[in-house]
């Protein structure tokens, strides 16, 4: 018997920590790892509410979530691997040739 | 007994949460990712989704972390470097972070007696078992969506051998 | 009474399952190295471990005191908290996935007011996937440990083992599609059930027409636990000693008895799912012969046991006779031979399966 709210501010907690995370963190890896908790909070909150209403769409969602994450981490990390080919660095502030 | 299991694993993950933020080498922070998903998925499973729980130990920390680790190790830069710019970042980035924890708190709060409680019992004394529900769900209404996603992956894929190739 | 008198009990009882499956799993790898060691020695004309003790057999109790008594070097310029995780990892997640492996008929035992199942330790829905979780997670011993050694060969040695489990891990799960399919099920019981109506044929193996599933099952085993022919991880000509190569005393020993669980892990995988776990072969035939609870229990567990004996010892017989493959070639075999098998094996299974309800 734990009070489904509590699952939520569990999430909200991740979350928030996730937000702060991407902002702060410099290096390109551990920003896209802080994306990753935020997924992973807005898929604590999918299935406590699908636990709650119980509806089994919440638990598909998630799937989904899991799978789009899987492929946007394929990619995400091939990216990384072309951007440290081509400057040596990782930290996001040194990729700047767009902007000067 | 499942407060317990909550207050465990919700510290546990609320930890690594933190942990995350703290770390300096991307190696520890992605530990402590590792650390986060594995109670999410003690948590899933105490809410009754034991086929997330294991796709969630699969999907996430076997196969997707794995990759961020093998990155980490493979293109071994060190440790992270603040720079000038960071400082905006950090200045919003903390307030920001905790405005948004407390609106979500506060509404959270608020609508305690509507959300209710979750029950562990029902939810696996269930003679249905959550598998079944769920790949009867998948295979039928929402099939189209399941396929859409296979390309999405085999693009992805696609995507992933292009642009790690040597020359780019 | 207490309320909570019933869940306490259950949680000794529970725990005394573990500590006595744990304590056996651990014995049996103890003597599954020595069994290794002699097996190897007699197919390659000599005697092996035959001094301590009658036919050598303490010689694992030597091993492990000697072991146990080394000094516990630690390198200098390694990375230490992941370098003692590593190899905790490992062992671990090696022994874990024991907790879910039906090693019994299922026996219900009561004991005051509370019944535990003394055939297995706990009875998941999601029995399979657990065992995949669990070996998916060990990948994080490896990978550590040659990250945090901060030495070139053991960098490379994790490397080529995390990218093999990466890769082998596809075919491995796809090989058990088949047999889910026929069972219906993810509980490790179902499946085990679903074998038991005629005997060895209705094992997946034969009956279920699972051979090439347990081919590329097999393959795949070795790639996973990095035995001959695919131990390149550990490629002592090429790697020193791959990823374990910094690591001394009790960490090693850690590595080693993770291996041997692994094994035994795959073994007891194989054993459930395609050899029919601890039916009997002759199915029901002598079911009169020994028919008391003692023995009904007894029986089941030493056919799962000897299952198991006898993939290990197909194991050891593989390592004494194939060569070791190349890296192009192992990377090759995993994904444009056992990966497309494994995928037909389905696509044939479903067929057959479908047919098979309509008419």
């Amino acid at each position: 018997m734990v009070p489904i709210s509590y699952y939520l501010i569990l999430a909200a907690i991740l979350f928030c920590v996730g937000i702060a995370a991407f902002l702060i963190k410099r290096n390109v890896i551990t920003v896209f790892m802080s994306i990753e908790l935020m997924l992973n909070a807005v898929n604590l909150t999918f299935v406590a509410f699908s636990h709650r209403w119980h509806q089994i769409s919440g638990q598909i969602f998630v799937f989904f979530v899991m799978v789009v994450a899987a492929a946007e981490a394929a990619v995400g990390l091939a990216i990384i691997i072309a951007l440290f080919r081509a400057r040596q660095t990782l930290n996001i502030d040194q990729v700047d040739l767009m902007k000067n | 007994m499942q407060l317990a299991l909550f207050i465990i694993f919700g510290l546990l993950a609320v930890l690594g949460a933190f942990n995350l933020l703290a770390q300096k080498h991307p190696i520890n922070s992605a530990l402590s990712l590792i650390v986060v998903m594995m109670s999410l998925a003690v948590l899933y499973f105490s809410l009754g989704a034991e086929f997330l729980a294991a796709a969630q130990v699969i999907v996430y920390s076997g196969a997707i972390m794995v990759l961020f680790v093998f990155v980490i190790m493979l293109l071994n830069a060190g440790e992270e470097e603040h720079t000038d710019d960071s400082k905006v970042a950090s200045i919003v980035g903390f307030p920001g972070a905790a405005a948004v924890f407390c609106l979500l708190t506060f509404v959270f709060l608020k609508e305690k007696a509507t959300l209710g409680f979750s029950h562990l019992e029902s939810a696996l004394g269930g003679a249905v078992s959550n598998i079944v529900e769920i790949s009867h769900v998948l295979f039928t209404k929402l099939l189209l969506p399941f396929e859409v996603t296979s390309i999405l992956v085999l693009v992805a894929i696609l995507g992933a051998v292009v642009l790690a190739r040597k020359e780019l | 009474m207490n309320p909570h008198t019933p869940f306490l009990i259950f949680l000794l009882l529970s725990i005394a399952k573990i500590v006595v499956v744990l304590v056996i799993t651990l014995t049996a790898v103890a003597y599954t190295v020595l069994l290794e060691r002699k097996v190897l020695g007699r197919m390659q004309n000599r005697w092996g471990p035959s001094r301590v003790g009658p036919f050598g057999l303490l010689q694992p109790l030597a091993d492990g005191i000697k072991l146990f008594l080394k000094e516990d070097i630690m390198p200098l310029s390694v990375e230490r908290p992941l370098f003692i995780l590593a190899p905790l990892i490992a062992l671990s997640c090696a022994l874990m996935s024991i907790a879910v492996v039906p090693f019994g008929k299922a026996t219900p035992v009561t004991i005051k007011g509370v019944t535990v199942d003394i055939g297995q330790i706990a009875d998941l829905n999601i029995g399979l996937l657990v065992i995949l979780g669990i070996t998916s997670i060990g990948v994080y011993g490896i990978a550590l440990s040659g990250w945090s050694s901060n030495n070139k060969y053991s960098l490379f040695g994790s490397l080529r083992a995390s990218a093999q489990l990466i890769s082998y891990e596809l075919a491995l799960g796809l090989s058990l599609v088949g047999v889910v399919l026929r069972a219906g099920s993810l509980r490790l019981r179902d499946i085990v059930d679903s074998q038991s109506a005629h005997g060895a044929l209705s094992w997946n193996i034969l009956g279920g027409f699972q051979i090439v599933a347990f081919f590329v099952y097999m393959m795949s085993a070795y790639a996973e636990t990095n035995r001959t022919p695919f131990d390149l991880p550990e490629a002592e000509s090429e790697l020193v000693a791959g990823y374990h190569t910094e690591y001394s005393s009790m960490k090693f020993a850690m590595f080693f008895m993770a291996e041997y669980a692994n094994m035994i892990t795959v073994a007891c995988v194989a054993t459930l799912l395609f050899l029919g776990g601890a039916n009997s072969p002759f199915g029901h035939l002598f079911d009169h012969v020994l028919n008391n609870a003692f023995f009904n229990f007894l029986i089941p567990c030493l056919w799962f046991v000897a299952k198991v004996f006898s993939f290990i010892l197909l194991y050891i017989w593989v390592r004494a006779t194939l060569p070791r493959f190349r890296y192009d070639q192992l990377m090759g075999f995993g994904w444009k031979f056992l990966l497309p098998i494994a995928m037909l094996n389905i696509l044939a299974t479903a067929l057959a399966l479908a047919f098979h309800s309509t008419v």
